[in-house]
């Protein structure tokens, strides 16, 4: 019981890291390392209560979300450079386009 | 007894009035008809009307029978059932025949009077309307109906009023007489309800209200009998709402003889004669008629010695006759009330004729002392205003004379001395404002040969048939002193008048006293306008000049008050109170809006946080309702 406390702990924790660095971070890189570990900490998740509940199935899903993972970064690099070529920058500040200004 | 024909006397100048209305869209849309199309439709359903009348006199003369129709049940609410149905009792039909056949008339001048003008078919819809309105009131079995009527009266009033729209001020005159109306209108609705309250439950036609009078208390019937007289006040033109009348003559003459001097003005005559077994109970609202009819007669004869403007004073003519008319009425001496409203018909009618020719004969022009300066030799018309001019002027044996003796008379029976004397007052400055203006317009001299001229055939055969009336219409009612019958007071015996007794000398000595004053007021006008140099015309100045200020009085009182009013209500209630609160709601809502805008700046990571904490929001709910099951 305890241990599956604290792997459920650990992966809220990293999580919650991941969160805060998508929130708090400015650079491009940083903001996708949080993304990829908060990825990581519900594979923690998934792996935990698969064992626990001696199901495969959470494994299976794990590994799925791995191989995503890797072909959303060979994506997201390469969006990552595409920004970087049209402003110079990696400030996530900087890309607001959306933005509508009030009068 | 049930009739088929006394729908059909409404509906002849009614269907004239579709007919001409739908012509004349066609001739200014497609393409143009000829008068005589108009003028046709236009004097022949008059006269039909006037026919049917005629037949239904005859009948009634001959078998002593009143006739009923009842046409469709109009409202049936609840058990209160109001019919669509008339009465052809001695009293309608006696008003009916003097005004179609007065109608039919005006309808033949009005060919002659109108022709060539852009609006001859709407002339002549309008006209048929008016007339059918007015027979609608006349022959009403029930004061609903007798309202139908009365508005439309009012209606085709201020249309014909405001026929030459493209000038400003017939507009406003018509927009005047309208709103005038409207405030008598009012009185005569509540009179009606009040009535409704007393009386309704037994039947709200005449007949059943006067079997049933008896069950409505004294005051009540008071209320009723007054708040009717406002209404009377308004449409008969009698001190306060008379303002209008005068504004009126900016229609064309035609309007003025039919509309504003022989028939809608007595409606008020008509309807309190109608309501005689109300009046009869409550005296004190019948002296107070007399004595509004008394001071009215007094006040538009002081203006009319000094207006310069024919139409105005024959306007103001036809006011102070009206209120002899309701010294009559309100004294309980209905026929002689009615009388005269017959006798002035005739008369007053064929002088606005005659003015309308000279006024035509000098294109359009109304100040009597400039007709006096371009005079032209019109005999027919000259003569005809003469007989007008002494008939009500009361000159025996002309038919003024007789009818407004008769009211002199009742007044002094009566022993309202004060009446009386205003009355007598009156008929001097009636015979004094009246030749006034004949001796200015047709005799003073100007210096300068006058030319002939031609008078239309249909303008001179309505004139000579009014002069004879004019002349010998006094002898339906031939005092029995002279041996006669009064065959107006015999045949309108229905009404319960009281009769006149006195005797024969105090009868002379009055008949006397009237031609006097009349003969008086006829010398004191020779002499001042006789020999009148017209190229020094008198202008309307000083306080009777100006009409005593009345118009003013009334702008400064209610209209310029009202005025402040609305404007009060416009820039202050609704723009800052009204606006103000609806438009401080929705600028609180842009202000809300633009400072929640700033929230949303486009940064990625920042919607991520309000992502967060709504997510967290949304499961902290869930948590708590999850546990707390």
């Amino acid at each position: 019981m305890t241990s599956l406390l604290g792997y459920a702990t650990i992966s809220m924790i990293l999580f919650s890291i991941g969160v805060i660095g998508v929130i708090a971070r400015r650079n491009i890189f940083i903001v996708y390392m949080s993304i990829e570990l908060m990825l990581n900490a519900i594979n923690l998740f998934l792996v935990t209560f698969a064992r626990y509940h001696f199901n495969m199935d959470g494994q299976i899903i794990s590994i799925m979300v791995v191989a995503i993972a890797a072909a959303e970064a060979a994506i997201f690099l390469s969006v990552i450079i595409l920004l970087f070529r049209s402003k110079g920058k990696l400030d996530t500040d900087v890309f607001t386009v959306l933005k509508q200004e009030v009068e | 007894m049930h009739t088929p024909y006394l729908v059909l006397i409404i509906l002849a100048p009614l269907i004239g009035a579709i007919l001409n209305g739908g012509f004349y869209m066609y001739h200014i849309k497609k393409k143009p008809l000829p008068e005589l199309l108009f003028a046709l439709i236009g004097t022949i359903t008059p006269f039909i009307s006037f026919i049917f009348t005629l037949c239904l006199f005859l009948e009634m003369r001959s078998t002593d029978v009143i006739f009923h129709q009842s046409v469709f049940t109009w409202l049936d609410i609840n058990g209160l059932v109001i019919e669509m149905k008339f009465l052809g009792d001695k009293l309608s039909i006696f008003m009916a025949m003097f005004v179609t056949f007065v109608g039919w008339l005006i309808h033949i001048y009005a060919v002659g009077y109108m022709k060539e003008d852009e609006g001859f078919g709407k002339f002549f819809a309008y006209f048929n309307l008016f007339l059918a309105s007015m027979l609608i009131l006349v022959l009403a079995d029930n004061p609903i109906i007798l309202f139908i009527g009365w508005e439309g009266v009012g209606v085709c009033s201020y249309l014909l009023i405001s026929f030459y729209y493209t000038d400003a001020q017939n507009v406003m005159a018509g927009n005047k007489a309208f709103i005038v109306n409207r405030v008598g209108d009012l009185g005569f609705i509540l009179g009606v309800v009040t009535l409704f309250f007393a009386l309704g439950k037994t039947g709200l036609d005449f007949a059943s209200m006067e079997a049933n009078v008896g069950l409505a208390t004294t005051s009540t019937l008071a209320v009723a009998g007054f708040l009717l007289f406002v209404g009377a006040m308004g449409k008969s033109a009698q001190v306060p709402l008379y303002v209008w009348l005068p504004d009126a003559m900016a229609g064309p003459t035609p309007i003025s003889a039919l509309i504003h001097a022989a028939t809608m003005v007595t409606a008020g005559v008509y309807m309190v004669a109608r309501f005689h077994f109300l009046y009869t109970g409550i005296e004190e609202i019948g002296l107070f008629i007399a004595y509004i009819g008394a001071f009215s007669a007094l006040l538009a004869a002081v203006i009319a010695t000094r207006q310069t403007d024919i139409k105005k004073i024959l306007a103001y003519s036809t006011m102070s006759q009206l209120g002899y008319m309701f010294i009559a009425v309100g004294l309980g001496f209905y026929s002689s009330g009615l009388f005269h409203v017959f006798t002035h018909a005739f008369f007053k009618a064929m002088l606005f004729m005659g003015a309308g020719a000279a006024i035509l004969a000098l294109h359009h022009e109304q100040n009597i002392f400039k007709m006096a300066q371009h005079r032209v030799y019109q005999p027919i018309v000259k003569a005809t205003f003469l007989i007008g001019v002494i008939a009500i002027a009361g000159i025996p044996p002309f038919s003024g004379f007789f009818s407004k003796d008769a009211i002199l008379a009742a007044a002094f029976q009566k022993e309202e001395y004060l009446i009386y004397g205003i009355g007598i007052f009156t008929a001097f400055l009636t015979a004094f404002y009246m030749f006034r203006l004949y001796f200015v317009v047709f005799v003073a001299p100007n210096g300068h040969d006058v030319h002939y001229a031609s008078t239309d055939k249909t303008i001179s055969f309505p004139l000579l048939v009014l002069a004879i009336g004019a002349v010998f219409a006094g002898f339906l009612n031939f005092p029995a002193i002279f041996g006669g019958e009064h065959q107006v007071d015999t045949w309108l015996a229905q009404l319960g008048s009281t009769t006149l007794h006195m005797s024969h000398a105090t009868e002379y000595i009055l008949m006397f006293a009237s031609v006097a004053v009349a003969a008086l007021g006829i010398l004191v006008a020779y002499k001042k306008y006789g020999k009148f140099d017209v190229s020094k015309p008198e202008i309307e100045d000083g306080i009777i000049g100006n009409k005593f200020y009345v118009d003013e009085m009334y702008d400064y009182l209610f209209v310029k008050s009202l005025k402040k009013v609305s404007t009060f209500f416009d820039k202050v209630v609704d723009d800052k109170v009204v606006d103000g609160m609806i438009m401080l709601v929705s600028r609180e809502f842009v202000d809300f809006g633009k400072k929640l805008a700033f929230l949303q700046n486009g940064n990625v990571r920042f919607y991520a946080l309000y992502m967060l904490i709504g997510m967290s929001c949304a499961f902290l709910y869930l948590y708590t309702t999850l546990i707390g099951q």
